[in-house]
């Protein structure tokens, strides 16, 4: 219990100091008294401009989507009652990927295609219900299935585009399917989605628990079963196109951040949710960081800092453990 | 307070399992389901537990049906053993065991420290103390058996369907178990135990239903139910009593 409370602390703070060397770093170095006088002091300040329109956008944009991508993680992973499900394995990223690139390669402007990537990521996310729910059955081996297919037949598609573009847009196609936060907007949808979701899931987390024992063993518990399991699909669906809409598919924090946390011995659902959340943040926030700074003014796309950040952690846990 | 079945059918979509079955389960009762593999004492179960609809007919709990209760209050009242679980469980094994305190939980983040004695007293029961703190996969295949025991024995139901609940254990703990629901029957449970060996059901139990894999299923006190006419035509091999 104490323990628990000293992680929930510890990422909460682990979050903030992300946040804030994410405002310190990067190509022009800017002294801590100047950002100070930039956020609280007067808007003539000449960092201001460098903070307010650049980088506190992108450290908001980058923990909104790292809390996000490690929510819909956890959730998809109790659902689904596989260690292995990510927030793209039901095809949220395929749909927005086709979507996006499939109206960037007709000739869409950067709007219309963003919107083209939020439809086909609802596409995907109907389209996969609606195969797997059958009259009031819900096969959860159908859905997942549903989902690694439909994505694969979507990745195919994306290939294929990938090949006929024009060689110039492909690096930028690329940049976007590896996630990228530099053409991040405004988070504010993200962030209130974040804080919704992550209430919710967190008072219902005792829910999450029971179903994590099977179907049966939950509705033998009193829990509403396919009621639940609904809610749970909502829920992980939300987060994941959201976090997509805003910065395409990074990868490897929804899969990994809930993995960290139950190595570190938080396994109730009560605290994995607000843990994961503070973590996926400040991983992701982080991993930007790197992504910016590391070869700047030259910017890494942050889905392949995540990766090379994470798999060393994740050994090390792996290893350690009995 | 009695569990009471009214010509009920069970059994799934397209098929039925269990037909024309009509018993009372009363607290104080001690109940072995016996039958062969396939016979369908597994679906019978969860229909008596609320969790599988009836196909036709009524289980009823006084009075309400299963289907109208509240689910937490049904949890409250009936507690189920599987069969088979998944083995996907990443918690301890009290926090798994402590799950059976759901139906009863009043508070979603008060920290629960009744429903933790609860489940440690049950954990000591089943000698499982020493494991309390141990990630539940690592255990062995008896000592994960004991811990769904001891889950469902921390929900404190009135009315305790247990699947198979001698599975993968060894004789001295088959013995305590059985002992134990005995003893709770004694207090005012009604145990439900699926078995495959009339000699423990004429020892530990009072009544027996026998399920057919032809025919409407059979239920009464062990004295009338558990003859050697009957128990031949059941499993179809000469029985001696």
């Amino acid at each position: 219990m104490h323990s628990r409370c000293a992680l929930l602390v510890g990422f909460a703070v682990l979050g903030a100091c992300s946040l804030v060397i994410g405002l310190l770093a990067g190509s022009v170095a800017v002294p801590v008294a100047q950002v100070w006088s930039a956020l609280f002091g007067e808007t003539t300040a000449p960092v201001h401009d460098i903070i307010f329109a650049v980088r506190l956008p992108r450290v908001l944009s980058a923990f909104a989507c790292g809390g996000l991508l490690a929510l819909a993680g956890a959730l998809l992973q109790v659902l689904l009652r596989n260690p292995l499900a990510d927030p793209y394995v039901l095809g949220i990223s395929g749909g927005a990927g086709l979507g996006l690139l499939g109206a960037s390669a007709l000739g869409f402007g950067y709007a219309a295609s963003q919107a083209a990537g939020l439809a086909g990521a609802l596409v995907a996310v109907f389209a996969v219900f609606g195969l797997s729910f059958r009259g009031s059955e819900w096969n959860l081996y159908r859905l997942l299935l549903t989902g690694v297919v439909f994505s694969s037949g979507c990745g195919a598609l994306i290939s294929l585009l990938l090949t006929l573009a024009p060689e110039a847009a492909v690096k930028g196609m690329l940049f976007w399917l590896l996630g990228d936060l530099s053409a991040a907007g405004s988070s504010s949808w993200a962030w209130l989605m974040l804080g919704i979701l992550a209430c919710l899931t967190t008072l219902f987390a005792g829910v999450l628990n029971v179903l994590s024992l099977g179907r049966n063993k939950a509705a033998s518990l009193g829990v509403a079963v396919l009621k639940s399991e609904i809610g749970i699909y909502v829920a992980a669906c939300a987060a994941t196109v959201t976090s997509v809409g805003l910065a395409g598919t990074i990868g490897f924090v929804g899969l990994i951040v809930p993995h960290v946390l139950r190595l570190l011995g938080v396994t109730d659902y009560r605290w994995l949710i607000p843990c994961a959340v503070l973590l996926g943040g400040a991983f992701l926030t982080a991993a930007d960081t790197v992504a910016r700074t590391l070869w700047a003014p030259l910017q890494i796309p942050v889905g392949v800092v995540t990766a090379l950040l994470g798999v060393p952690l994740v050994l090390v846990l792996l290893a350690r453990r009995p | 307070m009695t569990l009471s079945v009214r010509g009920l059918e069970a059994g799934f979509t397209h098929h039925s399992v269990v037909r024309g079955l009509t018993m009372d389960i009363a607290p104080g009762q001690c109940w072995a389901v016996l039958g062969n593999n396939g016979s369908g004492k597994t679906t019978l179960l969860h229909t008596l537990a609320g969790i599988r609809a009836p196909r036709a007919g009524a289980v009823t709990l006084e009075e309400h049906a299963l289907r109208d209760l509240d689910a937490a209050e049904r949890a409250r009242s009936i507690g189920l053993l599987l069969q088979e679980e998944p083995l996907e469980f990443w918690g301890s094994v009290l926090e798994y065991v402590g799950l059976g305190r759901y139906p009863h939980r009043r508070a979603r983040f008060a920290p629960a420290l009744e429903d933790e004695r609860i489940a440690r007293e049950q954990l000591d029961l089943l000698e499982l103390s020493a494991f309390a703190g141990r990630p539940l996969a690592s255990l062995s295949g008896g000592e994960r058996q004991r811990a769904r025991l001891a889950l469902v024995l921390t929900q404190q139901p009135i009315y305790y369907l247990l699947d198979e609940p001698l599975q993968h254990l060894d004789l001295r703990h088959q013995a305590r178990i059985l002992a134990h629901f005995a003893k709770l029957a004694a207090g005012g449970a009604a145990v439900v135990i699926v078995l495959h060996d009339p000699a423990l059901a004429q020892r530990h139990c009072d009544h027996a239903l026998l399920v057919f894999d032809r025919g409407a299923p059979l239920s009464g006190t062990c004295e009338t139910v558990l003859t050697a006419a009957n128990l031949e035509r059941l499993y179809g091999i000469p029985v001696t009593l």
